[in-house]
């Protein structure tokens, strides 16, 4: 009987880190922008190319930044999400555009509802590199004095935006 | 007619091949470089391949501003920075020594430890084993077996 002890402990650990490493979503990568001034960025709005918004002018509010783009196909699942939640009037939106073709995102948007407060066109990604993205879409939380509080990479989920999302965007308007 | 076509054809082929490789050819000191600071950083999209491996856009995209950065004059530890910065210490094929990262690199080294020790207990048991002499009656009992003479 002890003679299968040993052998019985290795395979309950094995197991053990199997089912850890299941888990484990290494697409996920934790930003280090965390709690970090977000990236200053001057940008022309998709409506209106003509106009320019910097980071200084979303100063003073809580705001998420979703990372979108017409091409991106996950971004189908989170977008109603999305239109839901600009309705509820619970927290701005703004769109950062990625690396998309400028009618193709208006096309996009008249299409599926455009629940951004404004789109910032980052025609080449380097807003988005400065943001750290490489997985569209991707969701920040970012409180009045510009911190990113939060990045969701990934479609946003109803459970995250009630579970997590939501009551950030709370207690930092608090 | 139709030879001139062809051959329009075949001369705007060359040109549009001439174009793809422009980059390379450009400045080849350069390029070799950007290749070997893309060697140092994993491409976050394949995250199994690094950025100079890597087909992803931004892995392309990471390539040229690695290549525009050695331009500006930046070295190399300032991009692997930059880099950092945005990604975290994930993009770093040989990530720094630190708290966070002190069982990926000592993971390695306690396992080898302990496999020693098994191992070094495991000779001593087998070794005490074979030094215990067998009692006098199965001694007498395995030379019969063995159609020994007894002596």
């Amino acid at each position: 009987m002890k003679r299968y002890l040993l052998p019985l402990l290795v395979f309950v650990v094995l197991l053990g880190f199997l089912a850890v490493g299941l888990n484990l979503k290494p697409r996920e990568v934790p930003s280090p922008l965390i709690d970090k001034p977000a990236p200053a960025f001057t940008l022309a709005r998709l409506d209106q190319p003509e106009k320019q918004l910097t980071l200084q002018d979303l100063k003073g509010k809580v705001w998420l930044l979703n990372v979108w783009a017409s091409w991106c196909v996950a971004c189908r699942i989170e977008h109603p999400l999305l239109v839901e939640l600009a309705g509820s009037g619970a927290v701005p939106i703004y769109g950062l555009n990625y690396k998309d073709k400028r009618d193709d995102a208006l096309a996009w948007l008249a299409k599926h509802g455009n629940p951004y407060v404004a789109s910032l066109v980052d025609a080449e990604g380097l807003v988005g590199i400065d943001y750290g993205v490489y997985g569209v879409p991707e969701t920040f939380v970012i409180d009045k004095s510009g911190t990113i509080r939060l990045k969701h990479i990934g479609p946003v989920t109803p459970e995250v935006l009630r579970d997590t999302i939501l009551p950030l965007v709370k207690k930092l308007n608090a | 007619m139709h030879k001139l076509l062809v051959m329009l054809l075949l001369a705007w082929l060359g040109l549009a091949a001439a174009q793809e490789a422009r980059p390379l050819a450009e400045d080849p000191v350069l390029e070799a470089k950007v290749m070997r600071i893309a060697e140092e950083l994993r491409c976050l999209v394949c995250q199994n391949e690094t950025i100079a491996a890597s087909h992803a856009d931004l892995a392309v995209d990471l390539r040229k501003q690695i290549r525009l950065k050695l331009q500006q004059g930046q070295s190399q530890e300032q991009i692997l920075d930059f880099m950092v910065q945005r990604y975290g210490d994930f993009v770093l094929y040989r990530p720094p020594v630190k708290s966070s990262t002190w069982l990926l690199w000592g993971g390695p080294f306690v396992l080898l430890g302990v496999a020693l020790i098994g191992l070094a207990l495991s000779i001593r048991r087998r070794r005490s084993q074979a030094a215990a002499p067998l009692p006098a009656d199965e001694a007498e009992r395995a030379r019969r077996l063995l159609g020994e003479e007894t002596s």
